[in-house]
């Protein structure tokens, strides 16, 4: 090796070192902005193959996942419920910022693959029919629960989560939580509010807490003011026989929808 | 000045000369890729279809433009011994940094245009699918109200084009000029082709690994001597190359911060400069 060989090394060496605090800074920085979050562990390896774990380990993490994707929806289309499950738990992993993925795995599971399972021709006790069928539903929660927690900072999983409890769970409470919180985020659509309240309605102890919230969405103005909401608001003021001088809705017509 | 103009005439030279090797070729599977993705794409929903379109897309521009920038770069020094072009050109007073610039802006130019060229060809394809859902959706919800059309409008352009798209395709670009830059170096004390290209292939995975083989070595973990001192090998001699995947997050809708793209793009220059200066290092004592 001549000196130049071995000046350039050197140089290398003092470069690498030097380049250290902005390595790690950028590093922090990326994280902080929820990039390069995804782990990649032995578990993901036995999943995916060694081919598979050395391209996502080379920075091809989304055409995996892509390419993944279509597999879990051959799947699909021969209803192999199991196999969807560990393609999605996979595509998940390997993108976990990616809402699409979380929302539509859930939505397999909780409601194609939970139907499925309560159909099952092949299960002649409905009480295992029907305990395959809550397992499902469980695994379409606990995708959109996981999916909130990898992306904190966007409302849509919270919203589909509430929609799985209201429809698939029928726990209002939990429900109007989660639209709830799915509200507070600036770019929630105006909706996600008016599901809160009409959960909160359903939700045993909470109905004045709920007529409250409502009131204050519909004098918010004509965009929260739709007929679900004045039927509502309507219903709720004889249920909890508000006085005719504070009800809100003395003056409005009553509402077909 | 007369050397710089002798630089950008050995610059046009080689992009010339790449695109005469027929490079752009490349672009013709790629078109097929993309419009046959988005065609094999329409059974899905079509958030599935826009999601899978720009991760494929992005995903096969990172692969090209890394392939073209290795294999183009390991290539030319020596073809030009070999065809003794580089004995004429280094009889004139050109100094043989001067060469190697010439060569690394002749390359970087080609990916520049590489780049821009499937970056098109990828906004178009999801314009036009963006396009024909909109289309779809509008007839759809012909008889709905108009607050709920402008909803389900806006689902639709939220799921395509996303401005935090050209950032990535930035990123892309800079990741690519980078391995340039760094195949550049090997050659400059290669002696084969094929070694140059295993070398660049084999610091490509390792630069993938070198966050974590920094984090092992920094974090302090009581493991044996030796496990560190390799640690601290792979941090110190290894460009970090997972800073430049912000892609795999960009598809999925995660915003970049403008200081996050400009660190990550300094670093990418930084590390172009310092290959350079490298290969020019130990390239001007190599016997010819």
């Amino acid at each position: 090796m001549n000196r130049r060989k071995i000046a350039a090394l050197g140089l290398l060496c003092v470069f690498g070192a030097a380049l250290l605090p902005f390595q790690s800074m950028l590093q922090r920085e990326a994280q902080a902005a929820h990039f390069q979050k995804t782990t990649l562990s032995i578990n993901l390896r036995e999943r995916i193959g060694q081919a598979g774990f050395l391209a996502a380990l080379s920075g091809f993490r989304s055409p995996l996942a892509a390419l993944l994707w279509i597999q879990a929806h051959t799947a699909w289309e021969n209803t192999e419920w199991g196999r969807m499950a560990g393609l999605f738990e996979t595509v998940t992993t390997l993108q976990p910022r990616s809402l699409p993925y979380w929302d539509m795995a859930a939505w397999h599971m909780a409601w194609n693959a939970s139907i499925a399972a309560l159909q099952n021709e092949k299960q002649a006790s409905e009480a295992l029919r029907i305990r395959a069928q809550r397992a499902y539903i469980q695994l379409g929660r606990d995708f959109l629960e996981r999916g909130i927690l990898n992306n904190p900072d966007r409302p849509q999983l919270h919203l589909q989560l509430g929609v799985l409890l209201r429809d698939k769970v029928e726990d209002h409470c939990a429900a109007a939580e989660e639209f709830l919180k799915a509200s507070k985020y600036p770019d929630a659509p105006a909706y996600a509010a008016r599901f809160a309240g009409y959960e909160m309605a359903k939700c045993p102890g909470r109905e004045r807490e709920a007529y409250d919230y409502l009131r204050k969405l519909y004098e918010e103005g004509e965009k929260q003011r739709l007929p679900s909401l004045i039927n509502l608001l309507r219903q709720m003021e004889n249920k909890l026989d508000i006085p005719a001088s504070d009800r809100v809705l003395s003056e409005v017509p009553n509402s077909e929808h | 000045m007369k050397s710089a103009g002798a630089t950008l005439a050995i610059a046009r030279n080689t992009f010339t000369e790449l695109v005469r090797q027929k490079v752009f070729f490349f672009l013709l599977i790629f078109a097929l890729l993309i419009i046959g993705n988005s065609a094999f794409m329409a059974k899905f929903s079509f958030q599935e279809q826009f999601q899978m379109l720009k991760d494929i897309s992005l995903g096969a521009m990172s692969v090209f433009t890394s392939l073209i920038a290795i294999l183009a770069t390991a290539n030319f020094l020596p073809k030009d011994m070999e065809d003794r072009t580089i004995y004429t050109l280094l009889a004139k007073p050109v100094p043989r940094y001067r060469y190697l610039l010439g060569k690394l802006l002749g390359i970087i130019t080609l990916l520049g245009c590489a780049t821009l060229l499937m970056s098109a060809l990828f906004l178009a394809t999801l314009w036009l699918r963006e396009n024909t859902v909109l289309a779809e959706t509008r007839s759809q919800m012909a008889g709905g109200s108009t607050g709920e059309l402008a909803l389900a409008v806006k689902e639709v352009t939220d799921a395509t084009f996303n401005i935090n798209l050209l950032p990535g395709i930035a990123i892309i670009f800079i990741k690519s000029a980078l391995l340039a830059s760094l195949t550049l170096f090997i050659s400059s004390f290669a002696t084969s082709s094929i070694f140059t290209i295993l070398m660049a292939a084999a610091l490509y995975f390792i630069g993938h690994l070198q966050s974590t083989a920094r984090e092992y070595w920094l974090s302090g973990v009581d493991v044996e001597w030796w496990s560190r001192l390799l640690a601290a090998a792979v941090a110190l001699l290894f460009p970090d190359l997972q800073a430049f995947n912000l892609t795999d997050d960009i598809i999925a809708g995660t915003a970049v911060p403008l200081t996050l793209f400009l660190n990550t793009a300094g670093l990418g220059i930084l590390y172009v400069a310092v290959y350079f200066t490298l290969a020019a290092l130990v390239f001007s004592g190599r016997e010819l």
